[in-house]
């Protein structure tokens, strides 16, 4: 177990270095107007003076190695645009408590709804007509669309403004519940999957002929069962949903990190840029790691696979 | 002989599969009386499992009861509709004995769990008391060291070791009769006498009533005291194993005793039956087997033939044993069967 979690943490950091390195080189790329707040009106000679001062005329891997040494220090640089001078992790905090805040709420809605969904689909005829409609015009339906309707209607309808206001709490409804839907679309489906996947295991003839009961055959083998490979994907879904919804946050005006990043792309606010972007693919990894070790914790088959063997 | 435990009368079961009826068990009766242990033989497809499954309501959902009753200690298994109903039976009554133990029992718990598990739904006992019990029947079935070997997963057992935890998980359940669906198809040759050298003294212990299904008449010699023989659908001979080894009446027993492979006969090909089974989905006319038959009468492809009697013991469903009929010898292979040059069963 220990090995194995080691394994995928070496691993992990090593996806996250390189990671790292290509987004930073791809940002160099960027036009240099991004790295400052009055490009047009300065001179030449004061434009390649500062770009020397902030290291950005230095070979790449000089410049790499500086960029690791201040991520280590926790230092992102600072804002070039959206705020001038700001520290970029100082505005990261100050935008992340309502992405989180949010990102939670929906996780649980959709957890809550979408779970549910699955396992009635995979068991009644019903259930599974009505989610599978559900499932598709969710996935078939552009989510832009759809989050545009429930932003017109649902705020005509609740008689609310279009724009989020942090301290009314019926303005957290219609982003939180567009928020959830993909999700619960995404959860019902699957879990409908592995659980239709399971119920035809021999293992489930088997505790059916010793007499357990439908339901705590589903409760306590099915369902259990199904879970082992949603866990895998569960927690990158949780820490992107809590990072904050690019589209949703900037349609209701929402100060998260999500609308943020949409903000200082179309400022060219380059260091935001790099900033963001590489926390959003260090939670890609993050999850996916999370979600492994959780698969060793529930699965005992992972843990011994190298190990002994099966017989 | 006592009572039957166990008697199913002219019992029809059958499927709905893409729009169409397919008739899997054909007006069977059986009686299975208490402390024997019956063979179902056949090939695949021959609805012994189907036949089994009856008994325990654990068919597929398109299957049903067309008509028949499958009597046990005064109810009719063939009415039952309700999972409740069959959650009296399950486990409790009739445990199965499953075909492939790679799969068969659940990848994420203890195999303790899982044998606990039918201890608490059908013994009733809790936590500790179960526990104690649980380790008891591991060591019933053969597992050393049953306090470590509780705690492990079936990835960590062997084919072999699964089976026996099938096995102990069936036992668990104290049930009175013991279906073993095939327990040593998937096994290692070298398991299987193991294996069913195993079933056989756990029978003796708990006092149990044993059904095998299987399609290994080597499996059938070593552990039946009778043998039904199952084609298309219907028994079409049944009888003690002496009977139908040494002294078979139904021409389908004879080509089946034929593809025995047999120990002292050189240079020659094992016999296999030619053609295929009957299409269950149409309607079967007289004798299923007439068509495979080398030597088939004019009736048998016109009329069912009825069990006839050749002893007490012994019934067939041929119309050779009809007193009209004219004689027909039994293949050369069988007669060496009953002179006893193969050795004894």
């Amino acid at each position: 177990m220990l090995k194995y979690s080691l394994k995928r943490l070496i691993s992990a950091i090593f996806t996250l270095i390189i990671i790292l390195s290509i987004v930073f080189f791809l940002l160099r790329q960027m036009p240099i107007e991004g790295y400052f707040d009055n490009f047009d009106k300065m001179s030449e000679t004061t434009i390649n003076s500062k770009l020397r001062e902030m290291g950005l005329l230095d070979p790449f891997p000089v410049q790499l190695k500086n960029f690791f040494s201040d991520l280590l220090r926790g230092d992102l640089g600072t804002s070039a645009k959206y705020r001038v001078g700001e520290d970029v992790t100082k505005i990261i905090l100050e935008k992340a408590p309502i992405s989180l805040k949010m990102g939670l709420l929906s996780m649980g809605i959709s957890l809550l709804i979408g779970i549910p969904l699955g396992g009635a689909m995979a068991r009644s005829k019903i259930w599974d007509r009505f989610g599978t409609i559900f499932i598709v015009f969710v996935n078939a339906v552009p989510s832009a669309i759809y989050y545009i309707f429930i932003q017109m209607y649902g705020t005509q309808l609740m008689g609310i403004s279009m724009t989020f206001e942090p301290d009314n709490l019926v303005t957290w409804i219609l982003p939180v519940f567009s928020m959830s839907l993909g999700n619960i679309a995404y959860y019902a489906m699957w879990l409908r999957r592995y659980m239709v996947d399971e119920m035809t295991r021999d293992y489930v003839k088997l505790a059916r002929a010793k007499g357990v009961s439908k339901k705590s055959l589903t409760m306590k083998h099915v369902f259990r069962n199904a879970f082992v490979p949603m866990i895998q994907y569960l927690p990158s879904s949780i820490l992107y949903t809590v990072c904050g919804s690019l589209y949703i946050e900037s349609l209701y005006g929402i100060p998260g990190m999500g609308g943020l990043l949409v903000d200082v792309i179309g400022r060219q606010d380059n260091p935001m840029v790099q900033a963001l972007v590489m926390i959003y693919s260090c939670i890609g990894i993050v999850g996916l790691l999370i979600g492994d070790l959780m698969m060793g914790v529930i699965d005992p088959r992972i843990s011994f696979a190298k190990k002994e063997g099966s017989r | 002989m006592s009572e039957p435990i166990l008697s199913v009368r002219n019992l029809n079961f059958k499927f709905t599969l893409r729009g169409k009826t397919l008739h899997a068990i054909r007006d069977v009766s059986l009686d299975v009386y208490p402390g024997e242990s019956l063979a179902i033989v056949g090939e695949s497809g021959s609805g012994k499992s189907v036949f089994t499954k009856s008994f325990m309501g654990l068919n597929d959902k398109n299957g049903w009861v067309e008509s028949g009753e499958i009597l046990y200690s005064g109810m009719d298994l063939a009415k039952f509709t309700q999972e409740e109903e069959w959650l009296k039976i399950r486990g409790k009554e009739i445990a199965m004995v499953m075909q492939d133990p790679m799969t068969s029992l659940n990848p994420l718990k203890t195999i303790g769990a899982q044998i606990m598990e039918a201890i608490e739904l059908h013994q009733h006992l809790k936590g500790a008391k179960a526990r104690q019990a649980m380790l008891e029947i591991l060591k019933d079935v053969g597992i050393q060291n049953p306090e470590k070997r509780a705690k492990q997963y079936p990835h960590e057992f062997s084919g072999g070791m699964r089976q026996r935890v099938v096995i102990a998980i069936a036992v668990a359940c104290k049930p009175k009769i013991l279906i073993c669906d095939e327990p040593t198809t998937a096994l290692d040759v070298t398991i299987q006498a193991q294996i069913l050298k195993l079933i056989k003294d756990l029978i003796a212990k708990y006092n149990l009533t044993a059904i095998y299904i299987t399609h290994d008449l080597g499996v059938v010699a070593n552990v039946a005291e009778r043998i039904a023989v199952m084609y298309a659908g219907d028994i079409i001979e049944i009888g003690k194993s002496e009977e139908i080894f040494y002294d078979p009446k139904h021409p389908y027993t004879w080509a089946l005793l034929s593809s025995l492979p047999q120990l002292g006969v050189k240079g020659e090909d094992l016999y296999s039956i030619k053609g295929t089974p009957p299409n269950l989905f149409q309607e079967i006319k007289g004798d299923p087997f007439a068509p495979r038959n080398p030597k088939p009468l004019k009736i048998d492809f016109v009329k069912r033939p009825p069990l006839f009697e050749v002893t007490p013991t012994h019934k067939a469903r041929t119309w050779l044993l009809d007193p009209r009929a004219p004689k027909v010898e039994p293949p050369e292979s069988i007669k060496m069967l009953k002179d006893g040059r193969i050795g004894k069963l």
